[in-house]
């Protein structure tokens, strides 16, 4: 399979925090990749990096063969990247209809472009409040348009930062539902979780971070089968 | 005189639309970039002055006037674009209250440049071609080119609604609005985006000033008359709110109208009147919304550390040199000196609730002329020794800021710094309107120091003693439990509630306390000068002290210290050298907000721990 | 009983928020409020610390009524609180952030001359002591790594002395390890101080494993009560917000 993304030796700081400690990974195109790691590992900060919400300090971000890093986020959007933020950030005074209208992009070749008719296919329960403002919503209507925000950009890979954080369990099965639509449309996703179950049910692969830096990596089963790595990194 | 009520409800629309026009601009650009852009009026200004360049330059007619208005307004929308994209561009990020100092700084520099472009004298527009004359509404003449006015506002309100709400280049600066960085993230252009409110925003104010012509003469005034309105516009609609603005256009358009008649001396102070009651019942105006916290922008406050040794130093040498020095110097000298003194102690009571408080005044002079008056009516009416005055003005100061504190701590961010704003107006034109009792413009003379105290040096000495005492003890404030709290109040109001703060009672009381302390600046500078005048309580006088605290360093202790030195005396020498003393002064207000936005005071503490 | 709380009701602009929800929490007790996102959860929560006043309903402290009391009225009568998002005094250190809640006990605020910095720091460091903070006492809050910060919220929220703490999503943002690591503290504390807690939270490692009781809210009402094992068999509960259980291994 085709790298979609690869990241080598990605260095960031804030301030004089070293938080990205050379991160190299590669998601391939078509597949889910988890990203995991307790808090403070680098996480978000691996994403925004590559996003270019955090200007790297050095390292090289490769985006289908082409040189992102050091780009201007608008920029790496444009190229079919997508972000979903962790804090969701919802235009709060904006309607459904017009939160999905800021993340439209023109479409790709190839695939069939998102449309709102298309999103609230993949989320129902949008499709029955398009006018409401987005502040006005809960927390799992506000990361259903917040994905769907998203899509509306055709990306080819998105970052889903922790979707499933402060969520209702019967929420996260329909999130891990969408993400399994989505894969099977030939989506690329990076997904960063600390929900080790549902990571389960979504992930190909896995990534672990610790201290900024990958520590393992393989397939989502075969972390699963190592309890040593699962304790070493992502327990206590 | 039913006809006369109708002439005055008239005009009073057609100056409610030309205030509309530029204080919609005002609304847009803030509500997108959050700066509140006081060059707002400059803009303005230069629409008028290009307004009247091209259109006496331009052939006669319909296409050279109407032609000459439309440039004028593209030219200043270019205008705009350049101080977005040089300017405020790169200070994005900074705190909000510098991004005002650099507007300010913009303001100074537009001044000079129109006086050498155009000339101090006042200069008068031809009228517009087609609305020459007059029409006859039930039987009253009235001119049609107020007439046009009255359409302008209202059509330009329905254009800028559908192109906010049904344009996606509207839906995208909504968006903005909330959240910069993730319109970005979404694959928007937002600099350009918010180059382009920029743009939208300066061809308002300059086609505002541009339709002006014909009714009033251009001058040198108009910036800063017309930003004061249009803020006031501004924040009685509600920040960011368009029909708000318009809605508080009319308001205040036909009160002015109708003021007149009825009490002509109020003109002065209605508008500010009218936005103090506007903010005590709704504290985000008429169709204000509380503002959402918005991602990213509230900038984590940095801790107070206690002063190094090395600052401890300084500041003890400093007063070393303050005390040893002025037997030496000439009266000029120690007139400058006494000025000092009582400046540090004027800024570093505004910086008192700025700081720890993070509530900016607009109208701290009002404190100050408080104190002045204090002692001077005193001394008018009863004969009051200094002594007694200087006792009284603290008192009187603090009795204002008891008053008007109760309202303006209730508030927060750019309605409370408006509040505050208002009161000052208020106070202004009583003390300039209630001749009876103040004197009125010509002021109140012959306030001298007690005959122990009429030397300069001795007088000196009263006014070193009294400001730095009266500033260490802010200080000590500072690092005491009342001063936490009051940061406590600042940094997470949901906490310190949390844990029993009553941080309304907690900001009253710093309010009270930062206004004695103006007081007693506002004392000492009245014998200084042997007068009070209503200016001592006038915008340029607040502003000034805002300005010596942000030149200063608002996040640092020390810093209204040492913005309060270095501003008198660049404003001392600036003025003493140039006549064009604005436009350096601007430049060197743009250059330290470029080149340290941490104020003087936090460079140097950088350059500190650098080292 | 610490917390008594009868039949609250809540609407905003007809909408129904809250109704009826009544709950009891004892000494020592820890009960989870559960339920799908827009629940009521935050707004019970609101109502009970002060934020929001009931359009109906009671809330009584040890017996005494609080309902409707401004927030740091609530706190004064013994209540403690943490934030959902964290909320500490960014520019003071963590020591003055627990020595402020010390000072606010004491009604010290108002003093203008005796610096903070001279002020004995041994309570407050025993405070930060138990939540295992005192190492990073001298930090500033505003560089804390967030798993810390919800340690500082703790022990500033224990310096009252209180008989009841209300934490809102006590473990959100935390890593699963550092969640566990949490709520162990807080039930250790509460057990030995014999403080009620009442909190709300969407980790079933959390809920289950540190629970006394749960009581789930669906649409403003509860629709379920009682210990975790018979709450999660609860055929609604699974319905409305437990789910398969594939997200959180507990079926």
């Amino acid at each position: 399979m085709l790298a979609m993304l690869e990241v080598r030796d990605l260095h960031a700081h804030y301030g004089r925090a070293h938080i990205l400690q050379g991160v190299t990974l590669e998601a391939r195109e078509g597949e889910v990749l988890a990203l995991l790691g307790r808090n403070g590992a680098g996480k978000s900060t691996t994403m925004k990096s590559v996003m270019g919400l955090v200007r790297p300090s050095s390292g090289q971000v490769r985006f289908s063969g082409e040189e992102v890093a050091g780009r201007e986020p608008f920029e790496i959007a444009r190229r079919g990247i997508g972000y979903v933020p962790e804090e969701r950030r919802i235009f709060a005074e904006l309607s459904v209809m017009e939160n999905l209208e800021v993340g439209r992009m023109p479409a790709r070749g190839g695939t069939p472009p998102w449309t709102p008719e298309r999103v609230f296919a993949l989320f129902p329960s949008l499709g029955a409040m398009r006018a409401r403002a987005g502040g006005r919503m809960s927390g799992g209507e506000q990361q259903m348009l917040t994905i769907g925000r998203t899509l509306m950009g055709n990306p080819r890979l998105i970052l889903l930062d922790e979707p499933s954080e402060g969520l209702a369990p019967v929420i996260i099965e329909r999130m891990a539902a969408a993400i399994l639509a989505l894969k099977r449309d030939g989506m690329t996703v990076l997904l960063s979780e600390q929900n080790l179950h549902f990571a389960r049910l979504v992930s190909d692969r896995a990534c672990v971070l610790e201290k900024g830096a990958i520590r393992w990596e393989g397939r989502m089963k075969a972390l699963m089968a190592d309890e040593a790595v699962r304790a070493q990194y992502l327990t206590v | 005189m039913l006809e006369n009520l109708l002439v005055q409800g008239l005009s009073g629309l057609a100056s409610a639309s030309s205030l509309f026009l530029v204080a919609s601009g005002l609304t847009v650009i803030f509500g997108v970039t959050r700066i509140v852009n006081f060059a707002h009026g400059s803009l303005y200004m230069l629409g008028a002055y290009l307004a009247w360049t091209l259109v006496t330059s331009l052939p006669r007619g319909h296409l050279g006037f109407w032609g000459g208005v439309a440039m004028a307004a593209l030219i200043v929308g270019c205008v705009g674009v350049l101080i977005e994209v040089l300017l405020l561009r790169r200070i994005y990020k900074a705190p909000e209250l510098f991004q005002l100092l650099a507007t300010f700084g913009v303001v100074l520099i537009v001044q000079d440049l129109a006086l050498l472009s155009w000339g101090p004298q006042d200069l008068l527009g031809p009228r517009a071609p087609g609305l020459r004359g007059a029409t006859e509404i039930l039987g009253i003449r009235f001119p049609l080119y107020e007439l046009f006015l009255i359409c302008v506002g209202p059509v330009v309100l329905a254009l800028l609604w559908l192109l906010f709400n049904r344009t996606r280049w509207g839906t995208l600066v909504r968006a903005a609005t909330a959240d910069r960085e993730m319109v970005g993230a979404l694959g928007v252009n937002q600099r350009m985006l918010f180059t382009t409110v920029f743009f939208l925003g300066s061809v308002l104010a300059g086609l505002g000033g541009a339709l002006q012509i014909p009714r009033e003469s251009v001058n040198l005034q108009m910036d800063l008359a017309v930003i004061s309105e249009a803020f006031v516009v501004v924040v009685v609609g509600g920040l960011g709110s368009l029909p708000g603005a318009f809605l508080a256009a009319l308001l205040i358009g036909e009160l002015q109208a109708f003021g007149i008649l009825i009490f002509p001396r109020i003109t002065l102070v209605l508008a500010f009147l009218v936005m103090a009651v506007v903010l005590v019942i709704r504290p985000h105006g008429l169709l204000g919304r509380a503002p959402s916290t918005a991602h990213g922008a509230t900038a984590i406050e940095p801790p107070y550390p206690p002063p190094s040794p090395w600052v401890r130093r300084i500041g003890a040498a400093a007063l070393a040199l303050a005390v040893i020095v002025p037997p030496f110097l000439g009266d000029y000298a120690l007139i400058v000196f006494t000025e000092i003194a009582i400046m540090v102690l004027f800024a570093a009571s505004l910086h008192f609730i700025m700081g720890p408080g993070g509530m900016a005044s607009f109208g701290h002079a009002a404190y100050f002329g408080f104190g002045a008056y204090g002692a001077a009516l005193l001394l008018r009416h009863f004969g009051a020794p200094m002594e007694m005055g200087l006792l009284a003005a603290p008192f009187a100061a603090g009795l204002g800021g008891f008053v008007f504190g109760f309202f303006c701590v209730r508030l927060s961010g750019v309605y409370a710094a408006m509040l505050t704003l208002a009161f000052a107006q208020i106070a202004w034109s009583t003390a300039f309107q209630w001749v009876e009792l103040t004197g009125g413009d010509n002021g109140i003379l012959g306030v001298w120091p007690s005959p122990w105290a009429q030397s300069k040096l001795a007088y000196y000495y009263l006014a070193l003693t009294l400001c730095a005492a009266a500033t260490l003890l802010l200080r000590r404030a500072i690092f005491a439990p009342f001063g936490y709290a009051l940061r406590a109040g600042r940094d997470s109001p949901l906490r310190a509630e949390a844990i029993g703060i009553d941080g309304f009672r907690i900001r009253w009381f710093a309010f009270v306390l930062a206004a004695v302390a103006a007081g007693i600046a506002g004392g000492l500078f009245a014998y200084a000068k042997g007068s009070v005048f209503p200016t001592y309580m006038s915008i340029s006088r607040s502003v000034d002290a805002l300005l010596m605290v942000l030149l200063g360093g608002v996040r640092t202790v020390s810093g209204p210290i040492l913005g309060a030195l270095a501003y008198t005396w660049l404003h001392e020498q600036l003025m003493r050298a140039f006549d064009l003393w604005r436009l350096f002064l601007g430049t060197i207000i743009l250059a330290l907000v470029l080149f340290f936005p941490q104020g003087l005071a936090g460079a140097l503490q950088r350059g500190e721990r650098r080292s | 009983m610490t917390l008594e709380v009868r039949d609250l009701h809540k609407s905003f602009g007809g909408v129904r928020a809250v109704s009826g929800v009544s709950l009891s929490v004892a000494a020592g007790e820890l009960l989870a409020l559960i339920g799908p996102n827009g629940a009521g959860k935050s707004t019970c929560f609101n109502m009970l610390n002060g934020q929001l006043r009931p359009d109906r309903g009671s809330v009584r402290l040890r017996g005494q009524e609080i309902t409707g009391l401004a927030p740091r009225r609530i706190w004064r009568m013994g209540v403690g609180r943490t934030f959902q998002i964290t909320a500490t005094f960014a520019s003071m250190s963590v020591l003055e952030n627990v020595q402020m809640a010390l000072l606010s006990h004491a009604r010290r605020l108002f003093h203008i001359w005796n610096p903070v910095a001279k002020e004995d720091p041994s309570r407050a460091l025993a405070l930060l002591d138990r939540v295992g903070m005192s190492a990073q006492a001298a930090r500033p809050c505003g560089v804390l790594a967030y798993g810390d910060l919800k340690r500082v919220e703790l022990a500033i929220a224990l310096a009252n002395d209180p008989a009841l703490l209300l934490m809102d999503e006590p473990t959100a943002g935390m890593a699963p390890a550092e969640r566990v690591a949490l709520m162990e503290l807080t039930a250790h504390i509460a057990r030995e101080g014999g403080i009620a807690v009442l909190f709300t939270e969407h980790d079933m490692d959390v809920v289950f494993a540190h629970a006394d009781r749960l009581l789930v809210l669906d649409r403003g009402r509860p629709i379920a009560e009682g210990i975790p094992s018979e709450v999660r068999r609860d055929p609604r509960v699974r319905e409305v917000y437990l789910g398969t259980g594939a997200t959180h291994g507990y079926t």
